[in-house]
C-alpha cells in the first residue's frame, strides 16, 4: 500500500537528504533526515500541484520549468531564498546551482545572494534569433456551415514573412551555391553551416533542395544540392524538425533513382550515390530522432529497390551503399536475407560476356563490390560484437550469443560508435516492428552467415573464420585474431570450396581524412563529424574501393582478373577495416592487376610490411606503386563523392 | 524587496480579516448549539438532546475552548455572558491557564473521565500556548487549532470501524435513500482522515485512506490526490484547500426521510464520532419530498464544498436588460435611402422596428436603470450605437439550419506562448496576452493602428477643423501591430473596453493594467490582488471592470479609482474567470473550487452559487438576454444555468478537453464553445432553453432533471488546424471568429 502511494509522487529518499546535508557540512540524524525527506516530498507535491494551475492558465498542455518556478515563487519560497528567484529551482531553468556557503567565522550558513546582471536576465530569452515575427493570420473556414470531423492538418508554416535581409541572404546563398564560382560556393556552404539566424529560411532551403528531381541530369548541381543538405544538417542552430523527412527524401532520390545523368557512362554518378549514402547515414545519426519511424521507412524503400529486378543496377548499387551507410545492422537485416535471391540476377549479368552487355556488366561489378564491402563489414562487426561479451568473461556460445544479442540490441554497448548508432536505430526498428510488413526475421548466427557469404564470395571475403566442425566451440574471433588470420595468404586451406578460390586484394589501410582532396578544408567532412572512429572504417573501405584515378586515394585498385573457374572475370576489391585506433597497416595484395590502358594482365603479388605506421608512410606513397585503373576524363574536382566509391571500371 | 515581501503579508492579513467574521460566526453557531444542549437537554435540537451522558464532557470542553478563544481576543463581555449561561465556575478560566481549568473542570467530573479529558485539554492548551508566538497573520489556523482540539475522541483504530458501520448501513437502506445518504461518505471520509492526520496517527490515517478511497466518487479524485499527499499535521497549516474544508461546512442536500433514517441509525448505534463530524463539519440542507436520484445528485455535486445551500440561491436577481438609451437616428433615413439605392427592397424595416421596440419596452426583470450608476453616453458612444444598430440590421439570423461561418485567427510564431485573446465588439481589433509579459494589439482591418501625436505636435494642429480627430493621429506610427510592455509576468486575462479606447490586462505579477489604445501606453496599474490575476473583464457599459485571481477574491474596480469598489469574497479557491452580466448589475465568477458565483455589484453580496462542475471553471458566457449563463470547465463539459431560478438547466457533453471559451451568438440562438481539443462546437441554445419546463417544485427544491440530449443540441463540430481555441467572438453580423495560437 505504502509503495503504491509512494510511486505516485516524486520521492526524495532519506539518504539523499543526508547526502545533501553532508555536502553542505551538516550532520543529520536518521530521524531528522527522515522527517526532512518526508517534508521535502510533500512540499514538492504541493508545488507541483500549484504549478499545474499556472499551466492551465497559460492554456498549455505541457508543464514547463517556468510554471514550477512560478509556483515556488508564489508559495513563498522567495522569502526563504531571497530575491534570486531564478535560482530557487536548480535544474533546467536555473542559471546554476545554489551556492551554499559557510561564513568564515561561526556556524553560520547562508545562501549566496549574488548580484544579478539585469541586462543579462532581461535579454535571456529562449526565442531563437531570426525567427519570424508573431502574427495573426486568418483562415476562413466552413462557409457551408457543415461540420468537419476529420483532422484539418496544420497551419501552413510557410506564411512567415521574411525580412528584407533574410530574403537577400537567401538569394545570395542559393545563387552562390548553385552558381559557377567554386570559391563562392565554399563560402556560402560554410556560412550555411554556422549561421545562427537562418531558422526562418529553413523551409525555403529545404524547398530548393527538393529540386533534385528537376536536375537529375546534372551531376554537378546534384552535388551542390547535397552539399547544401550537409551544411544545413550540420548547422547547430537549426532545428530541422519535420523537414528531416523532406531532406531525407531528396537524399534518397540521389541514392536510389536511376538519374538521367547515369545514362552516360562517363558520368560518375557512383560517387554521387556514395556521397548521398554517407549523408543519409549522417542525417540519421544526428537527426534520426526527429521523425519517428523514418529509419524503418527508409529500410523498407531500400529493400523494395533491392528486390526489384527491373530497376537498373545503379539503383541496386544505391540501395546497397545506402544500407551499408546505415550500419551493419541494416545490412544484416535487409541485404543479407536478400542476397541469395539477388545473387542469381547479379551472376547472370556478370556472366554475360557479350559486348552489348559490357556496360551493364561494369555496373554489375560495382554492385558486386558494394555488396562485398557491406557484408564484410557485417561479418566483422558481428564478430566484434560477439567478441565483446566473450571478453567480458561470459564465454558463452557464440551462436547463442548472437541470437540473444541481436534480438535485444540495446542490452550491451556496441563495440564502437558506428554500430552504436546503428544499434540505437535498430532497437527503434524492432520496437516499431510489431505492425510492420517485414517478414519474420531471425538473426542468423555468425558461422552460418559466414558460410553462406563464403559460398557467394569465396575468398574474396577478407574476413576469415574457420569453418571447420569445431567452429562453434571456438571463441569468437577477436579483432587481433582476425587480423592474424588475414595475414595468412592461404586461408582457404580449410575451405572445401576450393573451386571458388580467387585471387584477391586485401587492402587494409587508414587514410588520413584530411587528405581526401575535398575542397572543404576547414570543417571535417560530414562523415567525420558524425561518427568519430567508426568513420575511419567507412572511409578506409571507401577509399580502398574508390576510383583510383583520384590521386588522393592511396589504395590500389587492381582490376584483377581472377583465374578461378567459375567467375574468372571478376574483379574483387577486398579490404578489411582497420581496427579503430590501431595504426597497424597491413597490405596484402594478390592477383592480377590491370592498369589503365593496360593491354595485358600482369599478375602481381605485393605484401607490405605491417610495421610502418600510417603516419610515417602516407597512403599517397602507395599510389604510384599501385596501378591506376578506371575511366579517365573524370573531372578531378568531383572530389565530393570520391571517397567511398566502389567504382571499379574495367 | 521589502515591498515585495510586504505585499503578500498584507494580503494574508487582509484575507484573514475578511474571512474572520464568517469563521467567527460559524464557530459561535456551533457553540450555541452545544450550549443549548448542555443548558437544557431535551429541549434544544433533538440530536443534541438525545446524546448520551458521555457527551457532556465534550460540551464542557467545547465551552472551555470557546472561552479561551474569546478571552484571547479580549471579548470579556462575551466571556462573562457565556460563563454565566453555561454555569461554569469562575476558576475554570482563571489566569493560571488552561491546565488548571482542566483540573478544575475535571474535578466536577468522574475520575474515569478526568484522565481522558485532561489529555484532551492539554492538547488544546498547548495549542493555545503556542498561539501567541505565531505571527499575527496566522490567526486563522490558530482558531482552527482551538476548535478542532475537542473533536479528537476515542481510539483512532475505531474510525475504520465506524466508517464501515455506516457504509454497511447505507448499503442496506432502500435504494431511494441510498444515493442520498452516500453523499455523506466523502465529507466524512475527508474529515476522519484529517482528524487522524491532525492527531498524528499517521499510519492509521494512511490505512484508512487506502481502505476507503475507492468508495469515493470519481470527481473528487483531484481533491483526494491532494489529500493523499498530506500525512503530517504540519502540512495542514499551509494547505489552503484543507483549511477551507475544515472551516467551511460541506453542504449536502438530503430529503427529510433520508435524514431521519440516518439520524436514527446513528443514535441507535450511539455512533457519536460520526454524529459529531456531521454536526460540526457538515451542513445538511433538508428538504421535504422525494429523495433525489443518483443522477440528480451527481449533476449538482462535485464542488469543493458540496452543493450550494438553497437559501444561497433564493435572492432575487434582476437579470433583465437595461433599457437602451433613446438615440435619435438622424442617419437612419440616409441608411434607408442607401439601402434603396442599392436596389434592396425595404425588407429590413419590420426587423428594425422589432429591434427598436424591444429596446423600448421595459423588461419586468430588469433592474432599475439607475441601480448601478453608469457613465453617460458620449457622442462617440452614440455614434457607435448607431453603427451597431445598422450592423444589426444586416445580421444573419442563425439557427440549426443556418449555422455561422467561422473565421479562425491563428497566432503564428507565438513562441512566447499565447495566454489570452480578446476581440473588440466591432471586431476591428484583436489583442493577445503572452507569457512573455507582453500584450500585442493587432488591427484586423486595413486600418492601421496609429498613436496620438505628442503634446508638442498636438499644439500645432487646428482644433477647429472638422477632421481634428484625424489630425491628432500620428501617421508615422501607423502599423498593423502595437506591442504593450509593462507587465512583469504572463498576461492571463485581457479585455477591451466597449468604446475601444482602452484595454485591460491582468497578469501573474498581481496587477491589472489599463492601456490606452490612443497612445498605446499604460495609464493605470491597479494593485490589490497581490497574487496572480487570472482574469479580468470590462463591464458592457464601460467604466467598471472586474478581476479575479489567486487570492480567491474577485474585485470590482472603476477605471478612475485605484482601489477596488467591491471585493467579492467567498470562493474557496482561485477565481479563474470573471464575466459581467449584460446589464452590468451582476458579475459572474468561476473558480477552481468548481463553483460559479453570481455577485451583486450593488451590495457585493453573493446571490447565486452554482455547483455541478467537476473541474476548475475557465469559461463563462451570459446569454444576450441576460437570463442564462453558460459555463465551461476542465471537465470538458458545458453547463447551462437559469439565473432567475438558480437552476442548472442543461449539460452539453462532447468536448474532449478543457473548455476555454464560450460565446453566444448575437441573438442568443447558438452557443459556441472552444476547447483545447482543437474544436469549435456549436450548440442549439434556443432548443436548450425552450425545452425547459420549470415547475414550481423544481424551482423550490432546486432539483433538476437533465435529459441527456447533448447530441441533439450539438449542431456542428469544427476542427481547427491543430490549434487550441482560446477565444470566440461573434461579429455584429453573426460571423463567428475564433482565435488560438498554432504551435507545431
Amino acid at each position: 500500500m505504502a509503495d503504491r502511494e509512494e510511486r505516485r509522487f516524486a520521492e526524495v529518499s532519506r539518504e539523499s537528504v543526508k547526502l545533501m546535508a553532508e555536502s553542505a557540512g551538516v550532520e543529520l540524524g536518521d530521524d531528522v533526515a527522515a522527517l526532512l525527506a518526508e517534508d521535502v516530498c510533500y512540499r514538492l507535491r504541493e508545488a507541483t500541484q500549484s504549478s499545474s494551475q499556472f499551466m492551465r492558465h497559460a492554456k498549455r498542455r505541457k508543464l514547463t520549468v517556468e510554471d514550477f518556478n512560478r509556483a515556488l515563487r508564489w508559495s513563498k519560497v522567495e522569502l526563504l531564498y531571497g530575491p534570486c528567484l531564478r535560482q530557487a529551482v536548480c535544474g533546467y531553468g536555473a542559471q546554476d546551482a545554489l551556492p551554499f556557503c559557510p561564513a568564515k567565522e561561526g556556524e553560520l550558513f547562508f545562501i549566496e545572494d549574488r548580484d544579478i546582471n539585469l541586462v543579462e536576465l532581461a535579454l535571456a530569452t529562449n526565442i531563437p534569433k531570426g525567427c519570424a515575427e508573431t502574427m495573426v493570420r486568418v483562415n476562413v473556414s466552413y462557409l457551408d456551415g457543415k461540420g468537419n470531423l476529420e483532422p484539418q492538418g496544420t497551419v501552413p508554416t510557410a506564411v512567415q514573412s521574411l525580412s528584407e535581409d533574410l530574403l537577400k541572404y537567401y538569394q545570395q546563398i542559393t545563387r552562390a551555391i548553385l552558381g559557377e564560382d567554386p570559391h563562392l560556393m565554399k563560402v556560402a556552404l560554410l556560412d550555411l553551416q554556422s549561421n545562427s539566424k537562418i531558422a526562418a529560411l529553413l523551409p525555403y532551403f529545404v524547398y530548393v533542395i527538393s529540386g533534385v528531381k528537376s536536375v537529375s541530369h546534372d551531376l554537378e548541381q546534384l552535388n551542390r544540392l547535397l552539399h547544401m543538405v550537409k551544411s544545413l544538417v550540420q548547422n547547430p542552430y537549426l532545428y530541422l524538425g519535420s523537414y528531416v523527412r523532406s531532406l531525407v527524401s531528396s537524399v534518397m532520390y540521389c541514392i536510389l533513382e536511376p538519374l538521367a545523368a547515369s545514362i552516360n557512362p562517363l558520368n560518375d554518378h557512383w560517387t554521387l550515390r556514395d556521397y548521398a549514402a554517407l549523408l543519409l547515414s549522417h542525417i540519421f545519426w544526428t537527426h534520426g530522432d526527429l521523425v519517428s519511424g523514418l529509419y524503418h521507412q527508409i529500410l523498407l524503400s531500400l529493400q523494395k529497390v533491392l528486390s526489384d529486378p527491373v530497376r537498373p543496377l545503379c539503383s541496386h548499387y544505391g540501395a546497397v551503399v545506402g544500407l551499408h551507410a546505415l550500419g551493419w545492422k541494416a545490412v544484416e537485416r535487409v541485404l543479407f536475407p536478400h542476397l541469395p535471391a539477388y545473387w542469381a540476377n547479379l551472376q547472370a549479368v556478370l556472366d554475360d560476356y557479350s559486348v552489348s552487355n559490357a556496360q551493364v556488366k561494369a555496373d554489375g561489378h560495382k554492385v558486386y563490390g558494394a555488396i562485398l564491402v557491406a557484408v564484410e563489414r557485417l561479418l566483422k562487426m558481428k564478430a566484434l560484437s560477439l567478441s565483446q561479451p566473450a571478453e567480458g568473461g561470459s564465454g558463452g556460445q557464440p551462436g547463442s550469443a548472437v541470437g540473444g544479442r541481436v534480438s535485444s540490441p540495446g542490452l550491451s554497448p556496441p563495440p564502437e560508435p558506428l554500430s552504436e548508432a546503428a544499434l540505437g536505430i535498430a532497437s527503434h526498428l524492432q520496437a516499431g516492428g510489431a505492425g510492420c510488413p517485414w517478414e519474420e526475421w531471425t538473426p542468423v548466427p555468425l558461422p552460418a552467415m559466414y558460410c553462406e557469404l563464403y559460398s557467394f564470395f569465396g575468398d574474396s571475403l577478407a574476413v576469415r573464420f574457420s569453418t571447420g566442425p569445431g567452429f562453434g566451440s571456438y571463441p569468437p574471433c577477436a579483432p587481433s585474431q582476425l587480423a592474424d588470420t588475414r595475414k595468412e595468404p592461404c586461408g582457404p586451406a580449410s575451405n572445401p570450396d576450393t573451386a571458388r578460390k580467387m585471387p584477391q586484394l586485401t587492402a587494409n589501410l587508414n587514410i588520413s581524412p584530411r587528405q581526401d582532396g575535398s575542397p572543404r578544408t576547414d570543417p571535417p567532412p560530414p562523415s567525420l563529424a558524425a561518427t568519430g572512429p567508426g568513420r575511419s572504417l567507412a572511409r578506409s573501405s571507401s577509399s580502398s574501393s574508390s576510383s583510383v584515378q583520384r590521386s588522393r586515394s592511396s589504395s590500389s585498385r587492381p582490376g584483377q582478373r581472377s583465374t578461378g573457374p567459375s567467375r574468372d572475370v571478376f574483379p574483387k576489391a577486398r579490404f578489411t577495416s582497420p581496427q579503430a585506433g590501431l595504426p597497424v597497416f597491413t597490405f596484402l595484395i594478390g592477383g592480377r592487376q590491370m592498369g589503365r590502358r593496360c593491354q595485358g594482365r600482369r599478375p602481381f603479388q605485393t605484401a607490405f610490411a605491417p610495421t610502418p605506421p600510417i603516419s610515417s608512410v602516407p597512403p599517397r606513397a602507395y599510389a604510384h606503386k599501385l596501378p591506376v585503373i578506371g575511366r579517365v576524363g573524370k573531372p578531378v574536382r568531383r572530389w565530393a563523392c570520391s571517397h567511398y566509391s566502389l567504382h571499379l571500371p574495367l | 524587496m521589502a515591498a515585495v515581501q510586504g505585499g503578500p503579508v498584507d494580503a494574508v492579513e487582509e484575507k484573514d480579516i475578511k474571512t474572520e467574521p464568517s469563521n467567527d460566526g460559524c464557530g459561535s453557531n456551533s457553540t450555541n448549539d452545544g450550549r443549548a444542549a448542555s443548558a437544557s437537554p431535551g429541549s434544544g435540537a433533538p440530536a443534541a438532546g438525545a446524546k448520551p451522558a458521555a457527551a457532556a464532557p465534550e460540551d464542557q470542553q467545547t465551552l472551555l475552548a470557546v472561552l479561551q478563544f474569546l478571552k484571547k481576543n479580549k471579548l470579556t463581555e462575551s466571556v462573562d455572558i457565556l460563563r454565566r449561561e453555561a454555569g461554569l465556575p469562575e476558576d475554570s478560566l482563571d489566569l493560571k491557564g488552561a491546565d488548571s481549568s482542566a483540573a478544575g473542570s475535571g474535578g466536577d467530573l468522574g475520575a474515569a473521565d478526568a484522565s481522558s479529558l485532561l489529555s484532551r485539554v492539554t492538547a488544546s492548551s498547548s495549542a493555545v500556548v503556542q498561539a501567541p508566538t505565531k505571527a499575527a497573520g496566522e490567526d486563522q489556523p490558530d482558531v482552527n487549532v482551538v476548535l478542532s482540539a475537542y473533536s479528537q475522541q476515542g481510539d483512532p483504530k475505531l474510525y475504520p470501524v465506524y466508517y464501515n458501520g455506516l457504509k454497511r448501513f447505507i448499503e442496506s437502506v432502500l435504494d431511494c435513500h441510498r444515493a442520498e445518504l452516500s453523499q455523506v461518505f466523502y465529507p466524512l471520509f475527508v474529515h476522519m482522515y484529517l482528524e487522524l492526520v491532525y492527531n498524528n496517527y499517521e499510519s492509521e490515517a494512511k490505512a484508512f485512506f487506502e481502505k476507503f478511497r475507492g468508495d469515493q466518487e470519481c470527481y473528487y479524485e483531484d481533491d483526494l490526490r491532494i489529500l493523499s499527499s498530506l500525512s503530517k499535521r504540519e502540512h495542514m497549516r499551509g494547505n489552503e484547500t484543507l483549511l477551507d474544508f475544515r472551516t467551511s461546512k460541506f453542504v449536502l442536500r438530503i430529503s427529510r426521510d433520508s435524514y431521519q433514517l440516518l439520524k436514527r441509525h446513528l443514535q441507535e448505534r450511539q455512533n457519536n464520532q460520526i454524529w459529531n463530524i456531521i454536526q460540526e463539519h457538515l451542513y445538511i440542507d433538508i428538504f421535504d419530498g422525494m429523495p433525489r436520484s443518483k443522477s440528480q445528485i451527481d449533476a449538482m455535486s462535485g464542488s469543493l464544498a458540496g452543493e450550494a445551500k438553497r437559501e444561497a440561491n433564493k435572492a432575487k436577481v434582476y437579470y433583465g436588460l437595461l433599457k437602451e438609451p433613446e438615440i435619435e437616428l438622424p442617419l437612419d433615413d440616409e441608411d434607408e435611402e442607401a439601402e434603396n439605392e442599392e436596389g434592396k427592397p425595404k425588407k429590413k424595416k419590420p426587423k428594425k422596428d422589432s429591434v427598436g421596440s424591444k429596446s423600448k419596452k421595459q423588461d419586468p426583470n430588469a433592474p432599475q436603470q439607475t441601480r448601478i450608476p453608469l457613465p453617460e453616453l458620449k457622442d462617440s458612444d452614440k455614434l457607435d450605437k448607431i453603427m451597431y444598430m445598422k450592423e444589426a440590421t444586416k445580421r444573419i439570423r442563425l439557427g440549426p439550419e443556418n449555422l455561422p461561418s467561422i473565421c479562425f485567427y491563428s497566432f503564428l510564431n507565438a513562441y512566447q506562448g499565447l495566454t489570452a485573446v480578446d476581440f473588440t465588439d466591432d471586431s476591428s481589433l484583436i489583442a493577445g496576452g503572452f507569457a512573455d509579459s507582453t500584450v500585442r494589439v493587432w488591427s484586423v482591418t486595413p486600418k492601421k493602428l496609429r498613436k496620438v501625436k505628442s503634446a508638442a505636435d498636438l499644439n500645432l494642429i487646428d482644433k477647429e477643423s472638422d477632421d481634428v480627430l484625424e489630425r491628432i493621429m500620428d501617421e508615422k506610427t501607423a502599423s498593423e501591430l502595437k506591442i504593450l510592455y509593462g507587465h512583469s509576468g504572463p498576461v492571463y486575462g485581457i479585455s477591451f473596453s466597449p468604446d475601444r479606447n482602452y484595454l485591460l490586462s491582468s497578469s501573474e505579477d498581481g496587477t491589472v493594467r489599463l492601456w490606452s489604445l490612443q497612445t498605446f501606453t499604460c495609464l493605470v496599474g491597479y494593485k490589490g490582488h497581490n497574487y496572480p490575476v487570472w482574469d479580468t473583464h470590462f463591464s458592457p457599459h464601460g467604466y467598471y471592470f472586474v478581476s479575479g485571481g489567486h487570492d480567491r477574491v474577485a474585485r470590482l474596480w472603476a477605471t478612475d479609482h485605484y482601489q477596488p469598489l467591491r471585493i467579492f469574497s467567498g470562493h474557496l479557491a482561485d477565481v479563474t474567470c470573471t464575466r459581467f452580466h449584460p446589464n452590468s448589475n451582476y458579475v459572474a465568477t468561476g473558480s477552481s473550487d468548481r463553483t460559479i458565483r453570481l455577485w451583486d455589484v450593488l451590495n457585493g453580496s453573493c446571490v447565486r452559487i452554482f455547483t455541478g462542475h467537476k473541474g476548475p471553471i475557465h469559461a463563462l458566457a451570459f446569454s444576450p438576454n441576460g437570463k442564462f449563463l453558460a459555463s465551461g470547465a476542465t471537465d470538458s463539459r458545458v453547463l447551462l444555468w437559469d439565473i432567475g431560478h438558480g437552476l442548472m438547466i442543461g449539460e452539453l457533453k462532447g468536448h474532449t478537453d478543457s473548455i476555454y471559451s464560450l460565446r453566444f451568438s448575437r441573438d442568443g440562438e447558438i452557443l459556441a464553445s472552444g476547447s483545447m481539443d482543437n474544436t469549435v462546437r456549436l450548440w442549439n441554445a434556443t432548443k436548450a432553453f425552450d425545452d425547459l419546463e420549470t415547475d414550481d417544485f423544481t424551482a423550490a427544491t432546486g432539483h433538476v432533471h437533465l435529459q441527456d440530449n447533448s447530441q441533439e443540441l450539438l449542431l456542428g463540430t469544427y476542427m481547427s488546424k491543430s490549434t487550441p481555441v482560446i477565444n470566440l467572438h461573434f461579429t455584429r453580423r453573426n460571423l463567428l471568429l475564433a482565435a488560438g495560437s498554432y504551435n507545431p
